[in-house]
């Protein structure tokens, strides 16, 4: 399998993760959309890991070589659920506050 | 065509039909349903790269762990269906150019980039993905950045609390 289609898989569901912040109002399916676009990454390193990991296997038979973009991922991931829990107190609160997730109401900054 | 090749496309129209069907949905509940259809057809990708390590703790901690996280939050709030208010057509036409006009722009420079033609992703073989080398490299090399990461947990479960109580 050639890696330009992973690359446009990829690029298809990080794209619609961007419409999805750009397009909705909800904070939680905004926050979703992130989850979406991380995933996304997720998948492609790991993708460049196997092409990686294939161009080294010419040369040696036993190499580990591309094994470093698998444990991004295993970060990635961590960093995620971390983000996730604390992202999802935030929107718990704010609901507390204005009875409502709509991204629209948090422009008091603005002033 | 062999089978690999039939199993990639199945998957990613899967994992493409179901993360547009998380935009579409009105009902957030139907969208963390959908999402969770986008992770598994995710990790179908990762075993088809074998990755096993990856596919398995992608579906324990995202679809396990993550999507019941939000699928809690969305019931304690009991959110109506029609509680989000629209936002202007101009407003969700324009995101849709943004995103459309990202999409193709990345494309043509996939297309035309010369470092990536004729790369291939090797398919169900090389042993990188699986526990074992994982476990050595994350171990030895890691073993830093995996301590840390655990601090970041701590500080993580401490700050969710404290906004929480408040």
């Amino acid at each position: 399998m050639s890696i330009q289609y992973y690359i446009i898989l990829c690029l298809t569901l990080f794209s619609i993760g961007v419409v999805g912040v750009l397009t909705r109002r909800n904070a939680i399916i905004v926050f979703m959309c992130i989850e979406l676009m991380l995933n996304a990454v997720n998948l492609l390193l790991v993708a460049f890991s196997k092409m990686y990991h294939g161009m080294a296997l010419q040369n040696a038979a036993d190499t580990t070589a591309g094994i470093d973009a698998q444990i991004f991922v295993f970060f990635i991931m961590v960093v995620a659920a971390a983000e996730v829990s604390v992202g999802l107190a935030i929107i718990v609160m704010m609901y507390r506050n204005t009875h409502s997730v709509d991204i629209n109401f948090l422009n008091r900054l603005k002033n | 065509m062999n089978t690999v090749d039939i199993l990639f496309y199945l998957l990613s129209a899967f994992a493409i039909v179901s993360a547009t069907m998380v935009l579409i949905s009105k009902n957030p509940i139907h969208s963390v349903l959908w999402l969770i259809l986008v992770f598994f057809a995710i990790s179908g990708h990762y075993i088809l790269l074998n990755a096993q390590f990856l596919a398995i703790v992608n579906i324990i901690v995202y679809a396990g762990a993550i999507m019941v996280l939000f699928l809690f939050v969305i019931m304690l709030m009991n959110i109506k269906k029609d509680a989000e208010p629209q936002k202007q057509l101009l407003v969700k036409l324009t995101g849709v150019i943004a995103g459309g006009s990202l999409l193709t722009l990345l494309i043509a420079v996939v297309k035309q980039t010369a470092q990536i033609q004729n790369k291939q992703v090797l398919l169900k073989e090389g042993t990188i993905g699986l526990i074992h080398p994982l476990g050595k490299a994350l171990f030895s090399d890691y073993v830093i950045p995996f301590e840390i990461s655990s601090v970041l947990f701590l500080s993580a479960m401490v700050g969710a609390v404290i906004i929480g109580k408040k």
